[in-house]
């Protein structure tokens, strides 16, 4: 079942441009890796689908009841947070806030949301301490827990493992495919091309203008696919 | 110690004074809770930009002679907070540089005002209380007191009814937005809170300290506690309570009330970065 089509959108500042010629549709389940170089326009497109920020030219839809008020996010930490001092608990239902419409207050239903969401992530004993306390992994689950709360159909990731020692990477790597093996959608935003190739179903490659999207095994199989791995394993080493 | 109660007894015969009282503790609640958010939000100059500006319309409310000041300065004050909250948002234009420059500029014509057309003889005297408050809060008729009473209740019950928003929009302003809450909205809304808790604070401590009376609660709270509600209620008790001992004291020690106020807050700031600072070597 599809749940986002993207036809010939092109997105940009005022200044100009950043990316052309976008073209793909995500279905319900599937696990979507998006690759670029640096500046490329992940997280503006990310921005984009979310619908923070209007594209310039084409069309962006939702489609099949999804909606962009009903998906979790995961952005790329904002500088505000690192001192705030907030208790995790407060953190993961916020993430609730959208389902609250007018009503001033959680009520029970959403609060036993966050705390499935937050023992489905592990972090239960953490619920009373200070999200700053927190390492940089815990942090990344009490945000996952937040987005989780906000949806059960699309999560959008803006470079989760950002920061993460490998070991802690492996672990996010692990429980984001679980969490799209239970049915969510998963869009996640990576420079981390061994990880891409290894969880995602799908492949968009951007630059200037699209240069890829399909299959993972059809990306394994195409020239700017093999020639992206071999300048990344270069540089890796 | 007998002296001084029979001087804060003498002091509390006067209904003056229980007005002052009245309205010193509900300022500084509302500064306090706001405080949080503003110092969190990064949006601490927004407080001292207006706080200039309210100042300007101040003098130009005396001047223009109006009976009650505050039909002049609270929509002056209002205005200025979306402007200068459009004018901080953006990248483009130096948010900085451009809120310096109207407070200072709205400071300047405002004391160039006071001096031209003075409306008593002491100008100094005029200029010195709306700067520090210094005489102001002695002056409440009750129509000022009832004001402050209706507008503290409407602070109060705004920020309860939208705790968890507020919370949301300043935790993470881009994560609300994509979950469908309406950021712009909100932060419209503290601007504009914050716009009408300085236009009442000036009276208690006037122009200068505005921002003292908004910031040190929030981070003296911000030092020990690891919540954002634990934070909101430790600041607003903080703020109350350096607020009336700061007010007792003035009234004994005939000090002025804002400074002495300040004073208090910063006595607590003092010992809470202390608290903080030992409790973080014992852990290490
Ligand atoms: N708010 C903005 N206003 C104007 N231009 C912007 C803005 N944000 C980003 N850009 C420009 O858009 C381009 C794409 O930025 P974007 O953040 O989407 O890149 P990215 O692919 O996420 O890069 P990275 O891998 O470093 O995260 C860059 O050239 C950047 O300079
Ligand atoms: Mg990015």
């Amino acid at each position: 079942m599809e749940q986002i089509i993207c036809k010939d959108a092109a997105l940009g500042y005022e200044d100009g441009i950043v990316t052309e010629e976008l073209n793909f549709t995500v279905n319900s389940g599937d696990y979507l890796c998006i690759l670029g170089e640096n500046g490329s326009g992940k997280s503006t497109l990310i921005k984009a689908l979310l619908g923070l920020k209007p594209h310039v030219r084409g069309e962006i839809k939702w489609v099949n009841g999804a909606s962009s008020k009903e998906i979790g996010y995961l952005p790329q930490q904002t500088p505000v947070q690192k001192d705030f001092p907030a208790s995790v608990r407060e953190i993961v239902l916020s993430g609730c806030l959208s389902k609250t419409g007018l009503r001033p207050f959680y009520n029970s239903h959403e609060k036993a949301l966050a705390h499935k969401n937050m023992h489905r992530l592990g972090i239960c004993d953490l619920e009373k301490r200070c999200y700053r306390d927190l390492s940089g992994g815990q942090q990344q689950r009490v945000l996952l827990a937040r987005a989780l709360c906000a949806t059960e159909k699309i999560l959008l990731l803006d470079e989760p493992v950002t920061g993460l020692d490998p070991h802690a990477q492996n672990d996010l790597y692990e429980l984001i495919a679980s969490l799209n093996k239970s049915g969510i959608t998963i869009i996640m935003v990576s420079h981390d091309i061994g990880a891409a190739v290894k969880y995602a179903s799908h492949i968009l490659h951007i630059g200037r203008k699209q240069l890829f999207f399909g299959t993972k095994d059809d990306y394994l199989k195409s020239r700017i696919g093999r020639s992206f791995i071999e300048t990344e394993a270069e540089s890796n080493g | 110690m007998a002296e001084i109660i029979e001087k804060l007894q003498h002091s509390f015969s006067f209904s003056i004074v229980w007005y002052a009282l009245i309205v010193g503790l509900l300022i500084s609640l509302c500064s306090s809770l706001l405080g949080v958010t503003l110092v969190l939000k990064r949006f601490s100059f927004i407080g001292d930009g207006l706080s200039h500006v309210a100042f300007g319309a101040m003098a130009v409310a005396s001047v223009v002679g109006l009976t009650n000041n505050m039909f002049i300065v609270l929509p002056v004050t209002v205005i200025a907070a979306v402007l200068l909250l459009r004018t901080g948002q953006n990248t483009k234009i130096k948010g900085d540089a451009a809120i310096a420059m109207i407070s200072v500029g709205t400071l300047a014509v405002g004391y160039m005002l006071m001096n031209i057309f003075p409306t008593s003889s002491n100008i100094s005297g005029d200029v010195c209380g709306t700067l520090f408050g210094s005489t102001l809060i002695l002056s409440l008729t009750p129509f000022d007191v009832w004001l402050c009473i209706g507008m503290s209740t409407v602070v109060l019950v705004i920020f309860v009814l939208f705790y968890n928003k507020i919370f949301s929009v300043t935790f993470d302003e881009s994560f609300s937005k994509a979950t469908g809450i309406n950021s712009d909205g909100y932060n419209l809304l503290i601007a504009v809170i914050t716009a009408l808790i300085i236009v009442l604070a000036m009276n208690l401590v006037g122009s200068l300290l505005i921002s003292a009376l908004i910031i040190f609660p929030a981070l003296s709270a911000m030092r020990l506690f690891k919540s954002f509600r634990s934070v909101i209620i430790c600041s607003a008790v903080i703020s109350v309570v350096c607020a009336a001992a700061g007010m007792l004291i003035s009234l004994v020690a005939s000090t002025p009330v804002g400074s002495t106020i300040v004073s208090a807050d910063i006595v607590v700031f003092l010992v809470f970065w202390l608290i903080s600072a030992i409790m973080g070597k014992t852990k290490t």
